[in-house]
């Protein structure tokens, strides 16, 4: 994709934790889709609320764009570290915005690069309050790239539309004063020219917000859940949007969290939970339970580095053989794992879908990197009019009308017992976490034992025909197979072409339906020369469910456990070092 | 008319040994539920692990039998899935205080509309006589044979302290009453918390039907429940007298009640109207 396009600039926002980096990011992201570009952005932050370095990196194209590459054209300072803290990345000539009041600029970086030095504190002093600087500086970056101011301003109005009339003005005045500055200072002398431009509109969001969108649409009345970074947006989005159509619960821990969806779903309503390892790690009684009772529930688990507290800001996908063995004893589960805001979507609305249909627990496993990145999307991927609501097999009135008590887990040849609430006139519904039989009733026999055990273990095959084949992407026969799951699909794309363009013949496949696992990803290996796993941790969890689960044998992985996403050149660069070229 | 014979569960092999406290505690909830005319498919009961937990495969009623320590999320949840339920939790002291104390704690401050009754044998039943958080100080057990070391909770007082908005004890000797605290409870609006003294008589060979019967003491009708200061100084008493009643009520909105959403009807009605196409809007602001 790279060479197909003719503007692809990488930005990048640097800051300390309080200096707005995110809203700064945010909005300029907003404004250039609205100018009819393709964004990614990918957000770097640290576990704190002030002081310390944070980033948000903003990729702009005229086509669209999945991944963020570790390299800068725009840098935009907001404090006195960001130059020396990305100086590594920038491309020669890089464009940087700062305020030379905050930090003198090394004779080497001005060698290499184009200072753009604009009084941020000052015109941010002028219009009444330091913390503009932010502000300053978004309509500073857009005037010297010569973008249109009249989309910023409104985006502020839209913004600030809660904090009333005076701090729009004050934040517009801040905008345009610095838009202004570098319109009347430096106008021509920027090498990067982005005027809008018209294409057809796109939606911009987060992953995170497209899973909370999948939970409405999806028919989610229930969340229960835990504050815990990353993974908390997904039910601000739901309750920024929606506050009135759902319930939700902030719990005292994971514990509850869990047990209360379980709660609400036994009473007949979808419901979901979400949570980052550390707070899965408390639900896993209550995931386990969720087997034995077959209550059907979601989780949303948005992964950060571990072990424990880990790097809680940060990105990791070391989570997933732990979620494929959570919970103690056997029972099935569902794992889909997202690879973008596209699939974030569909994935959840699945998600509900499928634990109806099987009565089990769907986990969506995502992490911080796509979590946190915004991206344009095509509306029509969002597609409304398409969505089905499928709730599984019910029982009829009339079937609780005349039997006494109802089997609440009938065995049945597909496994799957249909389905009843309690509060039905007539229904006796029950069900039990000890092993019990058909009627929900605690049991001890060997034979029961069996019957229900079995009849569980049934549904994982009963659900592998709605599981859908990887993506594969590239020509059929090619040196080099990349496999990878979930978030790091934009990435490895861009690596797969760029391979190619070098003339390492490539091809990829990319799993988001996780497990069970698709018979698809055997015969991929199988067929591959040399394959290589991608992933985002130190132990290669993918590959190994590959082993355990096709008996096929990747070639070897490409990892990556420092907290930070995958970039296309990353994996090129690897790429290139296991072909010894 | 709903009859003792709707709630008779199809199981006949009640797992409590002969004498159990826990034998009148159904007794007293099956007539309660009669007296209430409620019917069994109204009902729904939520307990966790213990012997008491049982309770609910012993009569003809919805169940979720969670796990140990988890009954009051769960049904929590289940009382704000479907408000028109009538909820009631059911376990042991040890499940309630230790395992599951923070969710006593946030369910009380919640408020729910709910029953939870705590079988309170002052002894972990199930798991074979450990001291459980009401164990008295002092006591000697199989696995302390030197005694407890620390200072038994007072259930009735936290409670009160957090401002539960119905607080009662009862005596598992007592049929009648306790039935009648039990009814009072069931319809009470709001979380109704009631502490029963349950004989164990098996591992707790201190507080015995005797123990208790020498101690207990009804509350007067010229006691008032709705007095904090009073009701928390009645609940100190432990020892030679030992007060049962309704020890305090508290008049606060139901956790439902703060939900926009459920007073246009229960969760799952919503449930059943949800169509996709009415968030179309939402994407907008996406844009
Ligand atoms: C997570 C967990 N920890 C421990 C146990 C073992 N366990 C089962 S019941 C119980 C205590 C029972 O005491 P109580 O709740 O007072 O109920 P009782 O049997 O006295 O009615 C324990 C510790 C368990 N089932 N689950
Ligand atoms: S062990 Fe105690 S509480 Fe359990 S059934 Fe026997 S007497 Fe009842
Ligand atoms: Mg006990």
């Amino acid at each position: 994709m790279s060479t197909e396009s003719s503007i692809d600039l990488n930005f990048r926002v640097g800051g300390a934790a309080g200096q707005g980096v995110q809203s700064v990011g945010g909005v300029l992201s907003k404004t250039f889709a609205r100018g009819g570009y393709h964004i990614f952005t990918h957000q770097d932050y640290e576990s704190r609320i002030r002081g310390g370095h944070s980033f948000f990196h903003l990729r702009l194209s005229d086509m669209p764009v999945y991944a963020a590459p570790n390299r800068v054209n725009v840098l935009v300072a907001l404090d006195d570290r960001t130059i020396e803290i990305h100086e590594d990345v920038m491309v020669p000539n890089s464009v940087i915005i700062c305020d030379r009041k905050l930090r003198e600029v090394s004779p080497e970086v001005e060698r290499v690069h184009d200072i753009f030095d604009v009084p941020l504190m000052d015109i941010a002093l002028e219009t009444g309050n330091k913390l503009y600087v932010n502000t300053v500086a978004m309509g500073a970056s857009l005037g010297l790239i010569e973008f249109d101011f009249d989309i910023l301003a409104g985006l502020i109005a839209e913004q600030f539309k809660k904090k009333g009339q005076t701090i729009i003005d004050e934040n517009v005045k801040a905008a345009r004063l610095g838009y202004e500055f570098t319109q009347q200072n430096y106008k021509g002398t920027c090498c990067y020219i982005i005027k809008p431009r018209t294409a057809p509109k796109t939606m911009i969001l987060t992953s995170n917000e497209a899973i909370g969108i999948g939970a409405l649409f999806a028919g989610c009345k229930f969340v229960s859940a835990y504050p815990m970074t990353p993974s908390t947006s997904i039910w601000v989005t739901m309750k920024a949007l929606a506050h009135d159509d759902f319930v939700f619960v902030q719990t005292e821990d994971e514990l509850a969290s869990i047990n209360m969806a379980l709660g609400a779903a036994y009473g007949g309503v979808r419901a979901m939970t979400t949570t980052s390892g550390g707070g899965f790690a408390l639900m896993n009684e209550g995931f386990s339970l969720a087997g034995a009772t077959e209550t059907p529930i979601v989780v949303a688990l948005v992964s950060r580095p571990g072990p424990a507290t880990g790097l809680p800001t940060r990105t990791e996908q070391s989570d997933l053989e732990y979620v494929l063995h959570a919970g103690h004893g056997e029972f099935p589960r569902v794992i889909f794992a997202p690879s973008c805001q596209e699939e974030a979507f569909r994935l959840t609305v699945k998600a509900f879908n499928m634990a109806e249909k099987y009565h089990v627990a769907v986990v969506i496993l995502q992490d911080q990197h796509l979590a946190d990145s915004y991206r344009t999307v095509d509306p029509a991927d969002f597609n409304i009019d398409a969505i089905k609501i499928e709730r599984g097999p019910m029982a009829t009135e009339e079937e609780l009308k005349t039997s006494k008590d109802f089997k609440s887990h009938r065995v049945t040849e597909s496994g799957v017992s249909p389905r009843a609430f309690p509060g039905t006139k007539d229904g006796i519904i029950a069900t039990a976490g000890d092993e019990h039989d058909e009627y929900g009733h605690i049991i001890e026999d060997a034979e029961t034992r069996n019957e229900q055990m079995e009849k569980r273990m049934r549904k994982l095959d009963a659900l592998m025909k709605d599981i859908e084949e990887p993506l594969t992407y590239g020509q059929e026969a090619a040196d080099v197979s990349l496999i990878g799951w979930g978030s790091t699909y934009g990435a490895i794309k861009e690596a797969t072409d760029l391979l190619n363009e070098e003339g390492i013949s490539t091809n990829m496949m990319h799993v988001v339906e996780v497990f069970p696992v698709h018979k698809v990803v055997g015969e991929f290996v199988t067929k591959a020369k040399q394959s290589f796993v991608v992933e985002n941790n130190y132990t290669g969890q993918y590959a190994n469910i590959i082993r355990a689960y096709t008996g096929k044998l990747p070639t070897g992985g490409i990892n990556k456990y420092d907290g930070r996403p995958f970039s296309p050149g990353y994996i090129v660069k690897e790429v290139k070092r296991r072909m010894g070229a | 008319m709903v009859t003792i014979e709707d709630y008779e569960s199809r199981v006949k092999d009640i797992a409590w040994c002969p004498g159990c406290g826990n034998f009148p505690i159904l007794e007293a909830l099956k007539q309660a539920l009669v007296e209430l005319n409620l019917e069994p498919w109204q009902v729904a009961m939520v307990s966790g692990i213990g012997q008491s937990s049982k309770l609910p495969h012993y009569l003809r009623v919805n169940e979720y039998n969670e796990l140990h320590g988890r009954i009051l999320p769960a049904a929590t949840g289940l009382s704000l899935a479907n408000h028109e339920l009538v909820v009631i939790g059911v376990g042991g002291d040890g499940d309630g205080y230790g395992e599951g104390g923070n969710h006593w704690i946030n369910a009380i401050r919640r408020n729910p509309n709910m029953t939870y009754i705590v079988t309170n044998n002052q002894i972990y039943g199930l798991t074979k006589g450990q001291a459980s958080p009401t164990t008295d100080y002092g006591m000697k057990t199989k696995d302390e044979p030197g005694g407890i070391h620390i200072p038994a909770m007072n259930p009735m007082a936290v409670a009160i302290s957090l401002d539960c908005s119905f607080v009662a004890r009862c005596f598992a000797g007592d049929l009648d009453f306790m039935k009648e605290i039990l009814k009072k409870a069931i319809n009470h609006k709001g979380f109704a918390f009631v502490d029963i003294l349950q004989p164990c008589v098996t591992w707790n060979k201190v507080n015995t039907y005797q123990w208790y019967r020498e101690r207990v003491y009804k509350l007067g009708d010229d006691y008032d429940p709705t007095d904090k200061f009073a009701a928390f100084q009645k609940a100190q008493e432990w020892g030679a007298q030992i007060p049962i009643g309704v020890l305090y009520l508290f008049k606060r909105p139901i956790l439902k009640d703060d939900y926009v959403p459920l007073q246009r009807g229960t969760l799952l009605d919503l449930q059943k109207e949800h169509k996709p196409s009415q968030f179309k809007d939402l994407l907008k602001k996406f844009f």
